[in-house]
């Protein structure tokens, strides 16, 4: 434990606006960053899955002004093939990195990680600073994708071999688009490398006087281990897509075996084989499912103690169930590949750790579920979207099962079935967790209070809207749907189109009811009630401080912690609650204890 | 009642005369009086041999067009030979000697793309001359050229979308076309820079308004290659020329 | 919410397609288990979510706050063990229905056959009477002359006899040996009634046996993303009775 001061308290706070709001060394100031990013990339990512959804139902609707906006990809607004794979791409690459990846991690980590420990600043301000604006250069390198010659890559998020890495013959969208894709997810690897050393260094450095590892709130928990699994994960990936960029630029072969004939023309590369990018793809790719889900699960942990006003069942499990989770996650990366040519035998090695991990993942959810049993739920918008998590996560939890087994992975694989398993486990529980986050910090990061009827009717709509939109995946995965057609041509598919219809109705009506959420936001931020500074009753550090915090988080001072983090549901000068700087003797509700003596 | 009927045959009055006009002004350009002296090459390419066998292609992968062909499969288009033993879809052109302006035609070259099949298989345009392809079928089609010499590109056509236009800015005889959706579908662009022809069934061509002169033509087929042979064409009079390959 | 999560349970409305291969009810049955079990967990666990939910919604303030019985470790002990027994079974089950497709070999009456995939069709080889494949010569492939697998026909003696075909005939109720080339991208060869997926991963020549066991046509369909053609790379199984399966041969032997 250290409790010396070697914060970076020397220097005043700054003036100028550059320095100030742009680039600042502010780690809030970062997170806030973080977070408009990531807002940006998923308004961008969700109008391109409208698109794909209007097109794969309405195929010959000219959408109108898209014409204008891209010429070739759709001309007269009329979608192309080649113009629905390449949005579909750019809709995985930005939601997977730019939102999953960035908002409950690198955004709100980046804001309350440092408080929560009741340090003042990051342990590399300067790194931080630098790892925001590296991803928003890799942000710039993409988005400039929709921009050149034949528009963006066409090849998906997962960018398989040797379709990524042949070239403009392979077709539209694998010129430059391509190599643009994978020069952006390089540089978002770094950025991600600098944030997650960061993480780790203040973590284990600059807990303030008092703080011990198990009085970590769970969220502090949840992105130190993310940061780890992050580690390993990005740094991976890394050179994979640098390989993937000498493939492309420099006529190399790490991917690409002999003798392919594409339209008719031999192509000069020899050696390489497609099963490596798959392997480092997924080697990073599974764990980076982890790096999506982890901080939403710590986030809703975090939000939920509060909310039910007692200490889950059990603090140490969950965090060691997180931590079963992340070791897990490096070992299961073979089972996107069941049916891609492995040795049938690795399946099976890969299946038992798979099926494995649904144990920590069931614990977590029964600790959820359990600690709700005889407690004194508080309804708001941060729980009821902490809670919904909770069912999103069950429901995209259930269909891992099946995808888990090889056998049935045969039929499954690479069908609607599998896009509705991650879409529930990874998209919409992920942004669950970002809205409860959104909904429980605002008053902290703003200094006001978000519009609580607002944010219940958001919370409705969005949870109906999210059922109606995923569970049909299921369904039509189960038909044998397959995916990432643009076009549903044969008439095996007939029968289908109701559902597609109905998911494509419902996908743009939950999408517009996200304009309740934007304007929840913006408003707020300018006009909504002013926050106290523990509007929540809660008892971590960041409740300590004033909405929002100064510069230096606790003003000039520094936290010294007596507590366990949640000491909820006891009788206290202050209400149900002690904070965990409060030098008030309690009896501490501990795991397993009763908690009425 | 009567003012209606007024107004309509006022509007028809008018699209009759523009569409006059309009006919008029392109039939003179088509048939501008060629200058003093002007005259034309004529021609027939053959096939000495058997021709090979033209394999026929399965279209099953795509019902909408193996219907059209139900009655009549259709084999490939390597080498077409008429009943004269006459050599189709020989490009003839003008390689050497022209010294007039660069021939470029007003009117765009149209191929189209119809039961899963280049129409025509070997399209001639001159070069900058504007090019329109037409999807006239119930699927989607890429359009994939594979130049050397011009920018390749590869964009699909989905059906009932617009028809794609597009230019050809340098000399080149021939860049191969495919659809990669219908690997059997295949056929050529010649992108030529003087007067040509492109011979029909009966391996018959005619290339119009040549000026007198020595003249080098070079004719290319798609398997059997470029043919070359000096011609000079007297004032007035067409001149006659024929090609012959020998089937390998 | 409850109610809500309840709906999915209606889900048998979109049944996969019937099976038609002999190693398929071995899939059909562990998903069927795996439904059974996947949403019995799924429906209870929303349900008690639910109730959960609205009981401790509207606790009294003066109510005092209640353990669940057993705490933590009963609930740790109680997902390791259920869920930990289901893994198990599911996972031994499971092993049987893999193994018993990918690891026996074909038997030795199994037809061997070709499959080649490439931007954005399968092309389909039989050996011939010799029973022999002609070697493959990727610069000699120029699909503008029905040369779909590069073969040389005129030097290979084992090509000469090789029969090409656009669609897939296979007599019914005899094993298949399916020897699988990419030609260029990755692709993948599935066919739902057979229960049958497996990627072609150009540079490796993977190998598939199963035997169909009803007469029909089926559509074979490329689920590896592969291109802007993607959607539109497909074939036609036909199973056809010995008889009709020999015409067939005969009738694209003609064609060649």
């Amino acid at each position: 434990m250290h409790d010396t001061a070697v914060h970076a308290t020397h220097h005043g706070p700054p003036t100028s606006f550059i320095r100030k709001h742009i680039f600042s060394v502010d780690h809030k100031v970062i997170g806030k960053q973080y977070y408009a990013l990531g807002l940006f990339s998923v308004l961008v990512g969700m109008v391109l899955s409208w698109i794909m959804r209007l097109h794969l139902v309405w195929p010959n609707f000219a959408i109108p002004g898209l014409g204008l906006l891209s010429p070739a990809g759709a001309p007269g607004g009329v979608v192309t093939p080649e113009y629905y794979l390449q949005l579909m791409t750019m809709h995985g690459t930005l939601m997977v990195f730019f939102v999953l990846t960035n908002v409950p991690f690198a955004g709100f980590g980046n804001y309350f990680l440092p408080i929560q420990i009741g340090a003042d600043d990051m342990a590399f301000p300067r790194f931080n600073m630098m790892s925001f604006w590296v991803t928003f250069v890799g942000a710039c390198f993409l988005f400039a994708a929709f921009f050149v010659g034949d528009g963006p890559p066409l090849a998906g998020w997962t960018a398989y071999a040797p379709l990524s890495t042949l070239g403009k013959i392979t077709g539209p969208g694998e010129d430059v688009g391509q190599t643009l894709w994978a020069i952006s997810i390089g540089i978002f690897c770094i950025g991600q490398l600098l944030g997650s050393l960061n993480f780790i260094a203040t973590t284990l450095d600059l807990r303030t006087k008092g703080m011990t590892f198990m009085r970590m709130p769970l969220c502090t928990w949840a992105w130190f281990i993310t940061s780890c699994i992050g580690l390993l994960a990005f740094a991976v990936l890394l050179p994979a897509c640098i390989l993937m960029i000498l493939d492309r630029v420099a006529g190399t072969s790490f991917f690409i075996p002999g003798g392919l004939v594409v339209n008719d023309q031999l192509q000069p590369h020899s050696g390489g084989s497609p099963l490596l990018w798959q392997h480092l793809f997924w080697f990073f790719g599974h764990p980076e499912v982890y790096i999506a889900i982890l901080p939403a699960a710590g986030i809703v942990s975090h939000i939920l103690v509060n909310s039910y006003r007692r200490p889950l069942l059990s603090h140490k499990v969950v965090i060691y169930s997180m931590m079963a989770i992340g070791f897990l996650s490096y070992m299961v990366w073979g089972h996107h590949m069941f049916v891609s040519g492995m040795n049938p035998v690795s399946a099976l090695a890969f299946s038992f750790p798979t099926l494995v991990i649904t144990i920590p993942a069931t614990i977590l959810t029964l600790i959820w579920v359990g600690s709700l049993y005889g407690s004194k739920l508080r309804i708001n918008s941060a729980s009821l979207f902490a809670l919904g998590f909770v069912s999103m996560f069950v429901a995209g939890g259930v269909s891992g099962f099946f995808l888990a087994q090889p056998s049935i992975d045969i039929y499954l694989h690479a069908t609607y079935f599998v896009v509705g398993h991650f879409h529930m486990v990874m998209g919409v529980a992920a942004i669950f967790g970002m809205f409860a986050g959104t909904y429980f910090w605002f008053p902290k990061m703003t200094g006001r209070m978000m519009n609580e009827t607002l944010g219940k009717a958001h919370f409705w709509f969005t949870f109906v809207g999210a059922y109606c939109i995923f569970m049909p995946f299921h369904y039509l995965g189960l038909a044998g749907n397959v995916r990432r057609y643009s076009t549903f041509v044969d008439d095996f598919m007939g029968p289908l189109m109701p559902v597609h219809k109905f998911i494509s109705i419902a996908a743009l009506c939950t999408g517009a009811v996200q304009l309740i959420f934007l304007y929840n936001l913006l408003h707020s931020r300018f006009w909504g009630k002013p926050a106290s500074a523990n509007p929540w009753e809660g008892t971590s550090l960041e409740w300590s401080t004033s909405s929002p915090p100064p510069w230096d988080n606790f003003g000039g001072k520094h936290p010294v912690v007596y507590h366990d983090p949640y000491q909820y549901g006891i009788e206290s000068s202050t209400g149900d609650y002690v904070m965990q700087d409060s030098p008030e003797q309690i009896q501490t509700v501990r795991d397993d204890k009763k908690l009425t003596p | 009642m009567r003012q209606h009927l007024k107004y309509k045959l006022a509007a028809v009055l008018c699209a009759v005369l523009l569409l006059t006009i309009g006919v008029v002004t392109s039939v003179r350009r088509v048939h501008a009086a060629p200058p003093a002296g002007e005259s034309s090459i004529t021609g027939t390419v053959k096939l000495n041999g058997t021709p090979p066998r033209q394999r026929p292609i399965d279209m099953s992968k795509e019902p909408s067009c193996a219907a059209i062909h139900a009655s009549k499969p259709v084999t490939t288009e390597n080498v077409v030979v008429g009943p004269s033993g006459g050599l189709a879809n020989v490009v003839v052109y003008i390689s050497q000697g022209w010294s007039g302006p660069p021939v470029v035609a007003t009117q765009p070259a149209e191929v189209d793309q119809k039961g899963c099949q280049y129409i025509p298989h070997v399209s001639a345009v001159d070069v900058s001359q504007a090019m329109k392809i037409v999807n006239a079928d119930q699927t989607s089609h890429n359009i994939h050229p594979q130049p050397t010499k011009n920018p390749e590109w590869n964009k699909s056509q989905p059906p009932g979308a617009p028809p794609i236009e597009t230019k050809w800015q340098n000399e080149e005889v021939s860049i191969p076309v495919k659809c990669n959706i219908h690997p059997w579908m295949h056929g050529y662009f010649a992108v030529v820079k003087g007067p040509y022809g492109v011979s029909d069934t009966n391996g018959a061509f005619t290339i119009p308004n040549i000026p007198p002169g020595n003249y080098t033509l070079t004719a290319w087929q798609e398997t059997y290659g470029m043919q070359t042979q000096q011609i000079t064409v007297a004032a007035g009079k067409p001149a006659t020329v024929s090609f012959a390959y020998t089937a390998k | 919410m409850a109610i809500l999560s309840a709906i999915p349970i209606v889900r048998h409305t979109w049944a996969p397609p019937e099976d038609i291969s002999t190693h398929g009810h071995l899939i059909d049955e562990q998903l069927a288990d795996t439904m059974v079990e996947a949403g019995v967990a799924f429906v209870a666990a929303q349900i008690i979510l639910g109730i959960f939910i609205w009981t401790a919604s509207s606790a009294r303030p003066d109510a005092k706050i209640r353990n669940f019985p057993g705490g933590a470790k009963g609930l740790v002990a109680a997902a390791v063990l259920l869920v930990g027994t289901e893994v198990l079974a599911l996972g031994v089950f499971g092993q049987k229905a893999w193994a018993s497709i990918y690891f026996t070999p074909p038997g030795a009456n199994a037809l061997p056959l070709q499959v080649q995939a490439g931007q954005f069709a399968f092309y389909f080889r039989y050996p011939g009477p010799d029973g022999k494949f002609g070697p493959i010569h990727p610069e000699l492939v120029n699909e503008g002359n029905q040369n779909y697998f590069g073969l040389d026909q005129t030097h290979d003696q084992d090509s000469k006899d090789d029969i090409v075909a656009a669609e897939m005939a296979i007599p019914v109720n005899r094993e298949v040996h399916l020897l699988m080339h990419g030609k260029d991208v990755g692709h993948s060869f599935y066919v739902r009634e057979l229960r049958v997926q497996q990627d072609f991963v150009p540079g490796l020549d993977l190998s598939l046996h199963f035997t169909a066991t009803k007469v029909g046509r089926y559509e074979i369909v490329c689920t590896q993303l592969c291109g802007l053609g993607h959607y539109n790379m497909k074939a036609y199984l036909s199973v056809l009775s010995p008889e009709d399966y020999d015409a067939w041969l005969k009738k694209e032997q003609a064609m060649q």
